[in-house]
């Protein structure tokens, strides 16, 4: 196991530097003069404090080795300087990092908690009336634009109905109470694709592992049905779920942005939103960075996951 | 039908058993009317093609018949003085694993990946017996050693994917026998397994129940396997018995067309085609031309009559009896055991 993690972290590496070459390639992609980016819109600058500018951020220099020294700062945890707000970009992005992943994990937990027990129900009970019900409702969460699920949210329940509030933040760990009414409707909205995916992919591997040979064993051997399920069926059933919780990481950031500009939170993904309209390309090379590497993260527990559940995985070569 | 004498050497004694498939096709019969019984510490074997009804009586005799489409339409199964299909479903997980226990045909596939050998025996012997887990533990290295797998210590930590097709079925019959079963049913338990490690493993078969006192109850389409294991046998054509008797009985004279047929197509080193003493040639291998009949389109009559060359109107217009020979123990139902029995 040991050997396994080692070995699967150091295959990060390639994959991180690939990253952030993509990732410096934005600094390159600006249109227009990086100098004048840099600066911000809205600055008259003559060529003559340009010609510093560029000297400062080493923009005289070539590409590679103006990569070299970027990386190098990242690597030390400087990422430059926000436009707007000039302050280090990375004291920007940590504040609002956490409130994303807060909402990140929460909508990861809720399509957990309910996806695959509802999974599992529903191929247990395959064909009947839970099936039905348990499928439409997944259906719909998959066809229904996680945006546009937000705004109806924000309608019926804190427009009309006003049980939760529409809009806004709070720290959770300030308000326990009023950062969970905050929370529920972003993580609602946020999660449920990932939710309904989720589920019926629980619900196909269910039905795939219980006409498994094995599982007629466990019942030969006079396990009782929720012993079958729960420890002979699940497991094995997991193994193709824990890939899709993996592929969701991804999902749930980029439906971050958009969800957290519905509801008005001050997360990464709205902050990267405006950060682009204000053209503070430092913000987004260092958000995409960390958005990436949250990315990359999450993989690497999939991995590890899936080779603790599947000792095939864990023993080979 | 059947003589039962409830004598005390009798394990299990099933009676009349009938399973029915709903299939898209209608209601079709697997095992229709079956009977019969299995003494202590003896090999019965169940031959037939595939599609006979074999699994299908295996599984039903547990109470594990797939529902739906399957469903157990009559019967009964005592085991002891209780009649299994009368007994609740939790009396029912009771007996599964503990007073009869089964292993089945695909190694490969019938121990769970995940878990490790240790965890799938112990499992069984916390369940029946009630054993703290290091009891267990002990136990299931106890019962790995017995079935002939080196450093058991080391085995039960083991993934089923770290052994080998042999050993994972002697993994098997040490999870199926951990609880010292009245009746231990092997479902075609060598055919997935090379021709060596099949003789290892009816060997194993054989002497654990020797030991042990366990009634076998072999389910194979193999009639080497049956003349090497069992003494008694039946053969099963369209979920019904055809023909049932001892096993030297059963190879000396075979009454029914069916049996006939399969011992036909059973190849032999060294035979010959025969018909002129000067002709050396290798016999060709016969066969039963035509195939098993689907569930739903079992004849009225004989269900082998379609595929009998001794057919007459009389098989198809009539089912024929189970009815005694000349042999002892030995019974046949078809209308023509005289003409067969040249």
């Amino acid at each position: 196991m040991l050997q396994y993690m080692i070995r699967r972290l150091l295959q990060i590496v390639p994959v991180l530097l690939i990253v952030t070459l993509m990732v410096f390639a934005l600094m390159l992609a600006i249109p227009g003069d990086p100098a004048r980016a840099l600066v911000g819109p809205g600055e008259a600058l003559d060529e003559e404090q340009l010609e510093i500018i560029r000297k400062e951020f080493n923009l005289d220099k070539p590409v590679l080795v103006q990569y070299g020294i970027w990386l190098s700062k990242v690597v030390r945890g400087d990422f430059g300087r926000s436009s707007q707000y000039q302050r280090p970009v990375l004291d920007e992005l940590r504040t609002r990092a956490w409130v994303t992943l807060q909402f990140g994990i929460a909508a990861w937990v809720l399509a957990v908690v309910i996806a695959v027990p509802a999974g599992i129900i529903s191929a247990v009970y395959r064909g009947r009336a839970l099936d039905y019900i348990a499928t439409l409702i997944s259906i719909g969460g998959v066809a229904i634009p996680n945006f546009w699920f937000g705004i109806m949210a924000i309608l019926v329940f804190g427009v009309y109905l006003g049980w939760l509030p529409a809009q806004g933040y709070v720290n959770i760990f300030e308000d326990p109470i009023e950062g969970l009414r905050h929370m529920i409707l972003p993580v609602f909205a946020l999660g449920i694709t990932s939710c309904a995916l989720i589920m019926r992919q629980t619900r196909s591997a269910m039905l795939e592992v219980l006409a498994q040979d094995y599982v007629r064993t466990a019942r030969a051997k006079g396990m009782s049905e929720p012993v079958v399920i729960g420890v002979h069926a699940l497991r094995n059933a997991l193994l193709p779920v824990v890939t899709v919780f993996g592929l969701q990481t991804g999902r749930i950031f980029a439906g971050a942005v958009v969800i957290e500009t519905v509801f008005g939170i001050p997360g990464m993904g709205n902050f990267m939103v405006l950060a682009i309209f204000a053209r503070d390309f430092m913000v987004v090379q260092g958000g995409v960075l960390i958005m990436a590497l949250a990315v990359l993260s999450a993989n690497l527990l999939t991995d590890l996951i899936y080779a603790w559940l599947d000792p095939r995985i864990r023993y080979n070569d | 039908m059947e003589t039962n004498s409830q004598s005390p050497e009798v394990v299990l004694d099933v009676d009349n058993l009938t399973t029915e498939f709903q299939t898209p096709e209608g209601l079709g019969r697997a095992v229709d009317g079956l009977s019969f019984n299995i003494n202590k510490g003896e090999t019965l074997g169940i031959v037939g093609e595939s599609g006979c009804g074999k699994s299908i009586t295996a599984l039903s005799i547990l109470r594990l018949v797939p529902s739906p489409p399957g469903n157990i339409a009559g019967g009964s199964v005592r085991l002891g003085n209780r009649d299994l299909m009368q007994i609740s479903e939790r009396e029912m997980r009771d007996v599964r694993g503990n007073d009869i226990s089964m292993i089945f045909q695909e190694p490969m596939t019938s121990l769970n990946p995940v878990l490790t050998l240790g965890y799938q025996i112990t499992e069984t012997l916390r369940r029946h017996e009630g054993l703290a887990k290091h009891e267990a533990t002990a136990r299931a290295i106890e019962m790995l050693a017995l079935v002939q797998i080196p450093a058991p210590e080391r085995r039960v930590k083991e993934f089923p994917h770290q052994l080998s097709g042999g050993m994972r079925q002697r993994a098997m019959i040490a999870m199926a026998l951990s609880c010292n079963p009245r009746v231990l049913i092997a479902d075609e338990p060598t055919t997935a397994l090379d021709v060596t490690v099949q003789a290892q493993v009816l060997d194993l078969i054989k002497d654990l129940q020797e030991r042990l006192g366990t009634a076998v109850i072999l389910i194979t389409h193999d009639l080497g396997v049956v003349a090497e294991t069992a003494q008694r046998v039946i053969v099963m054509y369209a979920g019904r018995k055809v023909e049932e008797a001892p096993v030297e009985s059963l190879f000396a004279n075979p009454q029914h067309p069916y049996t006939r047929g399969l011992l036909a197509s059973v190849p032999r080193l060294g035979a010959t085609t025969g018909a002129h003493s000067s002709d050396s040639r290798p016999a060709r291998l016969a066969e039963i031309s035509g195939i098993v009949p689907p569930l739903t389109e079992i004849p009225s009559g004989c269900a082998f009559a379609p595929r009998c060359k001794q057919a007459t109107e009389k098989c198809t217009a009539a089912q024929p009896p189970l009815e005694e020979t000349e042999h002892p123990g030995h019974r046949v139902a078809c209308w023509h055991t005289d003409k067969v029995a040249v």
